[in-house]
């Protein structure tokens, strides 16, 4: 049985967790902690945790709230946000991270994705692509958060970060997060085409049906979610919840 | 005395000593040499490079009290991810010689068939285990662990005592004498690995 994770992805702001529709107007979820602790109880495959605003506000990561969530997750973690230096990627392995998640500073330092790929393996290290459609239809890559455009296409950029020896990569469409509507398949597929590393989805994921149309149609190695994770039916009603094995089972018997 | 986990710059020591600790086992992380040489248990962790692992290893001074407690005191070792790795003779990552314990290698995965499956492999998987082995010991139900690698080392049933298919099958737990190592990550496996590092901390 083909086996393909299915990930929450939890964002912090401060030391709150929330959830974004489109990267903006971030709506409070709860805490974090408590939030990883009934995942963890819930059985989920993985957990990543971003920091949307560590960038944004030039700063480190807050190794703190890292500690705090690792020590609870017995499931793998990743963790992006305001990594920029060696130094960093090392603290945040030694919390019980597994992975580190690289974004803005990918752009700025592509050696830092290689000096964490050879002291830690390519394993550990992830790097993210956020991107959004042009009133053209081109794809572009925004950092910082979604806040600034960069001139490359996210094909281009998922090449350059498996050069630079990126493990993995973590793909968000801008223009699907927080809408529910399903995974930007076409675009994931061109990525999977292009790459032999395992292509994580985020962004529109909102049911079974999406994971076995992104899973079985865009070739991808791993579904990420929020909104579908942390809410219950409309925004307003927040429960943090997970498929249940039976349910996952379902989907694998169909791969 | 309680278990120790080793210390050699790389690895993720925190979530192993944190499952242990939720088992309410004692362990230290520690790259001290007497620390080591008191231990009646090790765990060598996984996550890093081997080259830089065998480096760290020697340039600690750490080889001669490992070498003393695992093949001369015999007592129970078990290393996970690159820690199963290290115990073999050599690995194809930098083309570097390990610690020699269990006569097997390291190997780089290479796909050859359509579509190649994406390297490193990186998730969940049901392994096919040794059912009467003590490490496997009380699993009601097929057990699954996570894996992340991007090297292997070959099926051997002279050795392995479980195994899992990815592309091909290959080594996911090795057994010499008093030495183990497990491809995958138990202290990232839930209550899949709960019980596996339950197993191995109270073996007597």
């Amino acid at each position: 049985m083909r086996r393909v994770r299915i990930i929450p992805v939890l964002l912090l702001k401060g030391n709150g967790l929330f959830k974004t529709i489109g990267f903006k107007t971030p709506n409070y979820i709860g805490d974090p902690i408590n939030a990883v602790k009934i995942f963890n109880e819930k059985g989920v495959d993985e957990i990543v945790v971003l920091d949307i605003d560590a960038s944004i506000e030039m700063r480190g990561p807050n190794f703190k709230l890292i500690e705090d969530i690792a020590s609870e997750c017995f499931m793998p973690m990743g963790y992006g946000g305001g990594i920029t230096t060696m130094e960093q990627a090392r603290k945040i392995f030694n919390l019980g991270v597994e992975k580190v998640i690289i974004n803005s500073a990918f752009e700025k330092n592509s050696g830092l994705i290689s000096q964490i790929a050879q002291e830690y393996g390519s394993q550990g290290v992830v790097v993210s692509i956020d991107y959004k459609k042009s009133l053209l239809g081109l794809a572009h890559v925004y950092t910082l958060g979604g806040t600034q455009k960069s001139k490359n296409n996210p094909v281009n950029q998922a090449k350059l970060a498996v050069n630079a020896g990126a493990g993995e990569l973590f793909i968000t469409s801008m223009d699907k997060d927080g809408t529910r509507k399903g995974y930007d398949l076409p675009m994931l597929k061109k990525i999977t085409l292009e790459v032999n590393v395992p292509v994580i989805a985020c962004g529109g994921g909102n049911d079974m049906e999406d994971f076995y149309r992104v899973i079985t149609e865009s070739g991808v190695s791993a579904v990420a979610a929020g909104s579908m994770f942390v809410y219950k039916g409309d925004i307003d009603s927040i429960l943090i919840n997970y498929p249940s094995q039976e349910e996952i089972n379902k989907l694998y018997a169909r791969l | 005395m309680s278990i120790v986990i080793v210390n050699y710059g790389l690895g993720n020591l925190a979530a192993i000593k944190n499952m242990l600790c939720k088992l309410g086992r004692e362990s230290i992380i520690t790259s001290d040499v007497d620390m080591i040489s008191k231990a009646n248990k090790i765990i060598i962790p996984g996550v890093g490079a081997f080259g830089k692992g065998m480096e760290n290893i020697k340039n600690m001074g750490l080889l001669d009290v490992l070498n003393q407690k695992a093949l001369k005191e015999k007592i129970p070792v078990l290393g996970i991810c690159l820690g199963m790795q290290l115990l073999t003779s050599h690995s194809e990552e930098g083309n570097v010689n390990g610690l020699n314990w269990i006569p097997m290698q390291s190997k780089k995965f290479v796909f050859d068939t359509v579509p190649k499956p994406t390297v490193p492999h990186m998730g969940w998987a049901d392994i096919e285990y040794k059912s009467s082995h003590w490490l496997f010991k009380g699993y009601a139900e097929q057990p699954r662990f996570y894996f992340a690698h991007s090297y292997y080392i070959n099926y051997d049933p002279a050795f392995a005592i479980a195994s899992v298919v990815y592309g091909f099958r290959f080594s996911c737990a090795i057994e010499y004498e008093n030495i183990l190592g497990v491809q995958f990550h138990p202290e990232k496996s839930h209550k899949f690995g709960l019980t596996l590092l339950h197993n191995f901390a109270t073996r007597s």
